[in-house]
């Protein structure tokens, strides 16, 4: 007989399940990249606090704010455009244009998205600035944070967090000004008159730009934002990213090793190790260990490692954008190779092209008349007194001119019939003619009417033309005449 | 057994124990995490709060009231209050303006017929169906036979005053004799009456139909009330019996039993129930169902 000996279980404690981030404290950096990053912050910025102060002239009973989101009419404009609820399909073609916008600067450069346009890095980098201003760069801002806390400590976090605020409050109040004429609201905002819902919102945006650009930072990105993780999936070799250069940085030896080196007649790396790539970067990666979730390909390392090589006479971009490819290249002794046109690129290219040449066309086609019907499903037809059957319709017929039109509504598609609307006049030739205010939908119950005696259809086809009697626009749209 | 001790440390896990102890199995102490026990906490105290403002408990004549007096009845009038400042100034147009001139408008006849279509889905929809399309005695809203009149004023006051309506004194009153039953006519003659007033919508009478009869019939007894030629009376409500509409059907044995039986329908006066208001948003909404004369 044999005993089974029992395994004896793991008796390690349980390691805790979250570690929490290390605070990124990243340094201040100069360079090209970082002045294309100030320059694409100042405008991204200006467009954002600006735009609704641009006026449009769109007439008389029309707001004449540019850009300008009207909940309480229901439109939506932008400059020479005016799209109305029944449109949404433009806001579908636009987010289509936006993913493979976003699809298409992922193919060919990566995340940079991520690293000069998303409104997190814009604000987040505002607020570093801000920090860097206030309390000074990296090794202060250390030393003060590890510190006693002291009077001037606390004025400067106070001075800091009010200077936030700030930015941030200015954040949410731009907002609001998208959603209202923004001279007029700005008026009521500073007399206390604007309705509540604007200081509401004006209160949550103020308090996630603070939070988010504040305190989260860069683990917005890391373990909020989706995109890393889409991104990830979407890349390819060929795509352009952020990379240390391991074929000419390694091996690493400090500086003195690497000039004794150099003296002896061998080959070191041209990376001394100093860790400036770390410290300028604002999510606080380490882009020498190979490609990386957290990095946001803002180039910063780039620039911070080009003045150290450009200090120990070394050539520039040992970090740089560059391909998994040509690094592999590079390795095995081949030339670099840059392929931007491939079958992912053309396919993203082609449905930008395809989506906003159908949607250029459709507001190059769109008319400012619609009209659509709907049937009365209870009773789909009614037999009349003298044996005639009769179908219900109701017309809704939408005027997007800012004045009022009169309109005759004709219709085809059976005979004889008697076609008559409820609260219509009689046209010249006998059509029914009715007004639409402007910027109006016209509800209009029609009536038609064939006599029984021609022993209609069960279902056969019904046009309505809508015809503007002074201009001759016309608008159609098809139903079916029921019968028992 | 051996000895129990609250707080004894469990060899294994290092974890203290309850102190209890069930055929030598221990039950580790790990208590809820400190977040989980003060949200409780807090819904605990939220809880003693609510039933301190709200109405909460109930006693045996009635509930406590709560120190905020809130009712969901009074909460409902207050919305119902506000809704009607809301639609204010509409409500005020129709209430003056007649019934023609709310037709003529967009914007009052849009509003009227709203206002009509969700007062008719909840007092009419029941006998008149969803669309006023009507049934077998109800009639169907959409034609344009009217028993009492289908204009504007007609509508308006059948809707206000009803059909039968005891309770009214204004009430449409009047009632078809039960020839049959009371035994004024004969089966025959009720036949021979029944095949001569269905020839008038264009309905063949059978071989075995005697029309003159039945005309001679038709004159005696039916046209004081639906006239000579049949096209009804809408003082009398007698209905026009040369349509091809038929509140009862149009089959022969349908119209042997209305002349058997006589009576009518009934439908209420809304005067009572309704505001005139509401009353005259339903007249407009019937009016342009599609019958209105």
């Amino acid at each position: 007989m044999t005993t089974v000996q029992l395994q004896t279980q793991d008796d390690s404690p349980d390691l805790p399940l979250y570690v929490s981030a290390p605070k990124v404290y990243p340094q201040r950096v100069h360079g090209v990249y970082r002045r294309i990053k100030w320059a694409l912050l100042i405008v991204t910025l200006g467009i954002y606090y600006l735009l609704p102060f641009v006026r449009w002239n769109r007439g008389p009973n029309e707001p004449s704010q540019a850009v300008l989101v009207d909940l309480a009419h229901r439109k939506f404009y932008f400059f020479f455009i005016e799209i109305w609820p029944q449109e949404v399909y433009y806001l579908t073609g636009l987010l289509i244009l936006a993913a493979m916008t976003l699809f298409l600067m992922n193919a060919l450069a990566g995340r940079v998205w991520c690293g000069y346009l998303c409104p997190q890095t814009i604000w987040t980098d505002l607020f570093l600035a801000t920090e860097r201003l206030i309390e000074g760069d990296r090794r202060e801002r250390m030393l003060k944070d590890a510190g006693p806390w002291t009077l001037a400590r606390v004025r400067e976090k106070t001075l800091k967090h009010f200077t936030w605020l700030m930015i941030a409050w200015w954040t949410g109040g731009a907002w609001v000004n998208y959603f209202a004429d923004a001279p007029t609201l700005v008026h009521d905002l500073a007399t206390f008159q604007a309705p509540v819902v604007s200081y509401v919102w004006i209160g949550i945006l103020t308090f996630t730009t603070y939070v988010l650009a504040g305190f989260m930072r860069e683990q917005v990105c890391l373990y909020m934002c989706p995109w890393p993780r889409i991104q990830a999936a979407l890349t390819d070799e060929y795509a352009l990213n952020v990379m240390y250069r391991l074929d000419r940085g390694e091996p690493r030896t400090s500086f003195k090793k690497s000039l004794a080196l150099r003296a002896k007649g061998e080959h070191p790396g041209d990376c001394i190790d100093c860790s400036q790539c770390v410290a300028v970067c604002p999510t606080g990666v380490d882009i020498r260990q190979g490609a990386n979730l957290g990095c946001i390909q803002c180039g910063l390392c780039i620039d911070a490692c080009d003045s150290i090589m450009e200090k120990i006479g070394r050539p520039p971009r040992l970090i740089a954008y560059d391909t998994d490819v040509n690094v592999a290249r590079r390795v095995a002794g081949k030339a670099n190779i840059f392929k931007p046109i491939r079958s992912r690129t053309v396919l993203y290219g082609t449905i930008i092209a395809l989506v906003g040449a159908v949607m250029l066309l459709a507001l190059a086609n769109r008319t400012n008349l619609s009209v659509s019907a709907m049937h009365d499903r209870n009773p789909m037809f009614v037999k009349t007194a003298d044996g005639s059957i009769r179908n219900a319709l109701t017309l809704h017929i939408v005027n997007r001119k800012p004045m009022a039109r009169r309109f005759a509504i004709e219709a085809a598609g059976f005979d004889p019939a008697h076609v008559e609307a409820v609260g219509a006049t009689k046209g010249a030739d006998g059509w029914p003619v009715v007004e639409v205010g402007p910027d109006q939908i016209r509800e209009l119950r029609m009536l038609v009417t064939v006599p029984g005696a021609t022993h209609p259809p069960p279902k056969q086809d019904l046009a309505f033309t809508v015809v503007d009697v002074a201009s001759g626009e016309k608008a159609m749209t098809t139903d079916n005449f029921i019968a028992p | 057994m051996p000895e129990q001790k609250h707080g004894e440390i469990d060899a294994h896990s290092g974890t203290p124990t309850t102190g209890h102890e069930w055929d030598g199995i221990k039950e580790l102490n790990t208590p809820l995490p400190r977040w989980w026990l003060n949200t409780f906490y807090a819904c605990i105290v939220w809880a003693i709060g609510y039933w301190l403002v709200y109405p909460a408990w109930p006693l045996l004549n009635g509930y406590t009231h709560g120190l905020a007096n809130w009712s969901s009845r009074v909460a409902i009038g207050e919305d119902l209050n506000e809704l009607k400042a809301l639609r204010g100034d509409m409500n005020e147009s129709i209430a003056t303006a007649s019934l023609a001139k709310i037709e003529n408008s967009p914007e009052l006849l849009a509003f009227a017929r709203a206002q009509g279509s969700a007062a008719f889905a909840l007092h009419c929809s029941t006998c008149h169906g969803a669309g006023g399309q009507g049934s077998k005695g109800y009639p169907n809203l959409n034609a344009d036979r009217w028993i009492w009149g289908g204009t504007l004023e007609a509508i308006q006051t059948t809707i206000t005053h009803g059909v039968r309506w005891d309770a009214d004194p204004e009430t449409h009153a009047s009632a078809m004799p039960a020839f049959g039953r009371d035994s004024l006519l004969s089966k025959s003659e009720i036949a021979n009456v029944a095949d001569y007033v269905r020839t008038w919508s264009g309905n063949a009478p059978p071989q075995s139909a005697d029309l003159a009869e039945g005309q001679r019939l038709f004159g005696q007894n039916c046209a004081t009330c639906h006239g000579e030629d049949g096209k009804g009376n809408v003082e009398l409500g007698a209905p026009n019996l040369t349509t091809q509409v038929w509140l009862y059907g149009p089959s022969k044995a349908a119209i042997i039993d209305r002349i058997q039986n006589g009576g009518g329908g009934v439908m209420p006066a809304w005067s009572g129930r309704l505001d005139p208001t509401t009353i005259k948003a339903l007249t407009i909404y019937v009016h342009t169902l599609g019958g209105g004369k």
